[in-house]
């Protein structure tokens, strides 16, 4: 099944869209036929994580992992149990005595969900239900800072666990500090905008899509809630394989990253027409599809809209760490290959 | 069927006849036989429907048990010392949820200085984590308490520790009884969990609690533990009925009745401090012990029964609680309010420090004449002690105790710096 036949399996029954996003490059609905369009409401959306939930406005998490479990659902028939780690998700869903979830749902610990997920797993196997699938989520701190062991382990056993992990870069939850996952420069609560080298060091980062390939587990992507069509796809596509798979979703977070949260979106893809992150897939780990950049933009178009690298443009200083992530983003662009199509058009 | 096994390998084959689905094992000295020993029948199918999980951490193990559990299976995992501080956080999250896993303790020193032999220090740090903890005194007894267990845990809903003493008797030959498949089928159902993360019925687990609910569900916990204290010597006695052998129960009584000195002490020490009895009763002296078997819940009824008629109690112990003295004593004094008689504390086999027959007896007369100090370390090497704290007075050096005792001592490698 090429991707376009996969795109036409999605659900039918949509309601007629209004377009009325400006600003952005988004034009994907408007020109999509009718029953590709991704909508907010539709009568077949399974609604994984209702409404009511006390995700802030403008929640790029609550979005991507909304239209990540539905997919998954849908991929399922159904047939799905999701495992939370510890964090803004995972609060904003079930303050007790509610609950978001329409699907089995368990949190465990902060930095386990990774294994929790395999031992749901096996419980499928060995009770005979091998139809039921297993999909774990968290933060990036629960994924690329403490639950990095277990996940490292759920990956080299290649247990039947699809992982997401929606990458806010800080810790949110407990107040927008520093993860692994923090970009150079960005101001946390816990790297302040102060002193020699304002914001968050400037060191090597921490890759985890790639860090699962080198795992050479069956499937690997980057998506983001910029576009809803290829994250939902992604998700489709792992959960045809069994065995350890993860998807990164990059989620833009207004209270943190100090943007409006009308700018959600506008950021999120900012971030990847900037080439600061890329969308790709892997199998088997090696890279086997990449998302082109549409037009390129420079870094400091993503960078402006966020007050955490504000400190950045203050100053000649900060100007060359600007120069710096500009530099990863065309890194990326050109290890990727971002721009080929572009380039191969003349 | 009588066999001559060690310790760890009779476990496994209890564990096996459990019908355990999800293993999580990890290893770590001394309980790594036991799960070495499930894993290889799984791996020869002569134990089948069963997933063998090789983790990466202790945290991990718990963890994988924690889903599998939460998904319906009979869960089961071993760990020892470190290991157990390792998966502190997964220990109580399982207690939290609920979830009926079993799990050995080898139980070990806890470093540093790093140490692997036997003591409490692991097992009685987690006291308090609402898991049942139950103390083996023999292998025969380990491996009849993992058939308890899972019962008690599937019934209460609350996960049990069995803690056996190890390399005494993880790691001893010694002859079990070990029971058919049928007899255990008998007395143990297949598990069916109450709640479980199933698609047709979809439930949350593990929501935010705050405090309207929260005391609430601790109370529960509490109250689940006291339910036990019920349950645990009901399923004692269908063990013997089923079996035809007495093991577990809350506590145990040995030459108690009208001893006028009685020992209190858990684990595999009992069998020592039974020798020293019957010779010192074999002198006309009025003395006995009771063993404690359910450590938690703490048995405070039944420990005040048999303990209220004696002049004195002396609790061995095999952990220390640092700048307080004794973890069961404390207890043991609870059980007694209000009743005057002696007690005393005292630490013993810290780190595998054997307990031998003449210590004892020699501890148990100094008792009778009332000459122990209320805190008492056995076989304490006072030379040891005394220059380690003169030179303290003389220089102070921080760092690791152990190390300046050797650079003191002067040793080779202390030599170096």
């Amino acid at each position: 099944m090429n991707r376009h036949e996969k795109l036409m399996e999605l659900p039918t029954q949509r309601q007629p869209v209004k377009f009325y996003q400006t600003g952005t490059f988004t034009v994907g609905n408007r020109l999509l036929p009718e029953n590709l369009r991704s909508v907010q409401a539709d009568i077949g959306r399974t609604n994984s994580l209702n409404s009511g939930h006390r995700a802030c406005q403008g929640c790029g998490e609550a979005l991507g992992a909304r239209y990540a479990i539905d997919a998954a659902m849908r991929a399922t028939d159904n047939q799905l149990v999701a495992v939370n780690a510890t964090g803004c998700l995972e609060v904003f869903s079930t303050p007790y005595p509610e609950t978001s979830w329409q699907i089995p749902w368990i949190h465990s610990l902060f930095g386990n969900a990774a294994a929790v997920a395999s031992g749901v797993a096996a419980a499928q196997r060995v009770r005979g239900r091998p139809h039921v699938r297993v999909v774990a989520q968290g933060g990036d701190g629960g994924t690329t800072d403490i639950g990095f062991g277990c996940l490292s382990g759920m990956f080299e056993r290649n247990d039947d666990v699809l992982y997401i992990c929606y990458d806010n870069e800080a810790y949110m939850n407990t107040g927008v500090q520093r993860s692994s996952a923090t970009p150079p420069g960005a101001r946390t609560a816990t790297t302040p905008a102060l002193g020699r080298e304002p914001g968050n060091v400037s060191g090597t980062g921490k890759n985890v899509p790639l860090i699962a390939m080198a795992h050479r587990i069956p499937y690997v992507a980057t998506a983001s809630v910029a576009n809803l069509h290829d994250l939902e796809l992604k998700v489709t596509t792992a959960m045809e394989f069994h065995g350890a798979r993860y998807i990164h979703i990059h989620v833009p977070c207004p209270l943190g990253w100090g943007s409006l949260p009308a700018d959600t979106i506008r950021i999120a893809r900012l971030a990847v027409e900037s080439g600061l992150f890329p969308l790709f897939e892997a199998r088997d780990g090696h890279v086997s599809a990449r998302t082109p950049i549409r037009r390129k933009v420079a870094v400091d178009e993503y960078l402006k809209l966020q007050k955490r690298f504000a400190h950045l443009f203050a100053s000649p200083a900060g100007r060359e760490r600007i120069a710096l992530i500009q530099a990863t983003a065309d890194r990326n662009i050109e290890e990727f290959g971002l721009l080929e199509d572009e380039a191969t058009r003349g | 069927m009588l066999k001559q096994i060690e310790g760890s390998r009779a476990v496994a084959e209890a564990i096996a006849l459990c019908r355990p689905q999800v293993i999580c094992a990890y290893p770590i000295t001394p309980q790594t036989h036991i799960v070495e020993g499930v894993g290889e029948m799984v791996k020869s199918g002569e134990l089948t429907n069963c997933e063998f999980i090789n983790v990466e951490s202790e945290f991990a193990a718990l963890s994988v048990a924690i889903g599998a559990s939460a998904a319906g299976a009979r869960t089961y995992t071993a760990t020892s010392s470190q290991g157990l501080l390792f998966m502190a956080e997964a220990v109580y999250n399982a207690s939290g949820l609920g979830l009926p896993i079993v799990m050995t303790i080898g139980t070990r020193a806890i470093g540093a200085p790093i140490n692997i032999w036997n003591d409490h220090s692991d097992s009685m740090s987690m006291r308090d984590a609402g898991w049942i903890q139950l103390f083996a005194e023999t292998n025969q007894e380990a491996l009849d308490l993992h058939i308890q267990a899972f019962r008690l845990a599937e019934e209460l809903s609350c996960p049990v520790m069995v803690c056996m003493d190890g390399f005494i008797l993880t790691h001893a030959y010694d002859r079990v009884d070990m029971p058919t498949q049928a007899q255990v089928d008998a007395y143990l159902p297949p598990f069916e969990p109450r709640q479980v993360l199933d698609p047709s019925e979809p439930v949350t687990i593990g929501a935010m609690v705050g405090p309207e609910a929260f005391t609430e569900v601790r109370y529960l916990a509490h109250h689940k533990q006291l339910r036990a204290l019920a349950l645990i010597p009901k399923l004692s006695a269908e063990f013997v009925a089923q079996f035809g052998r007495e093991s577990g129960g809350l506590v145990r009584t040995y030459r108690s009745d009208d001893a006028e000195t009685i020992v209190v002490a858990l684990g595999s020490v009992i069998g020592t401090v039974k020798e020293v009895i019957d010779a010192m009763r074999d002198d006309g002296i009025a003395i006995g012990c009771v063993s404690i078997c359910s450590f938690r819940p703490f048995p405070l009824a039944v420990l005040r029964e048999a303990l209220e008629r004696a002049k004195r109690v002396v609790v061995l112990e095999k952990c220390l609680a640092v700048g307080l003295g004794g973890i069961v004593s404390d207890g043991v004094r609870k059980a007694l309010s209000g009743i005057m008689l002696k007690g005393y504390t005292v630490i013993a086999g810290l780190g595998g420090r054997a307990i031998t027959m003449s210590s004892l007896r020699q501890l148990f007369d100094d008792a009778r004449a009332d000459e122990l100090e209320q805190v008492t370390f056995l076989d304490l090497n006072a030379d040891i002690v005394a220059g380690e704290l003169e030179r303290e007075t003389t220089l102070r050096r921080s760092g690791p105790t152990a190390e300046a005792i050797l650079r003191r001592l002067g040793t080779v490698a202390s030599r170096i710096a």
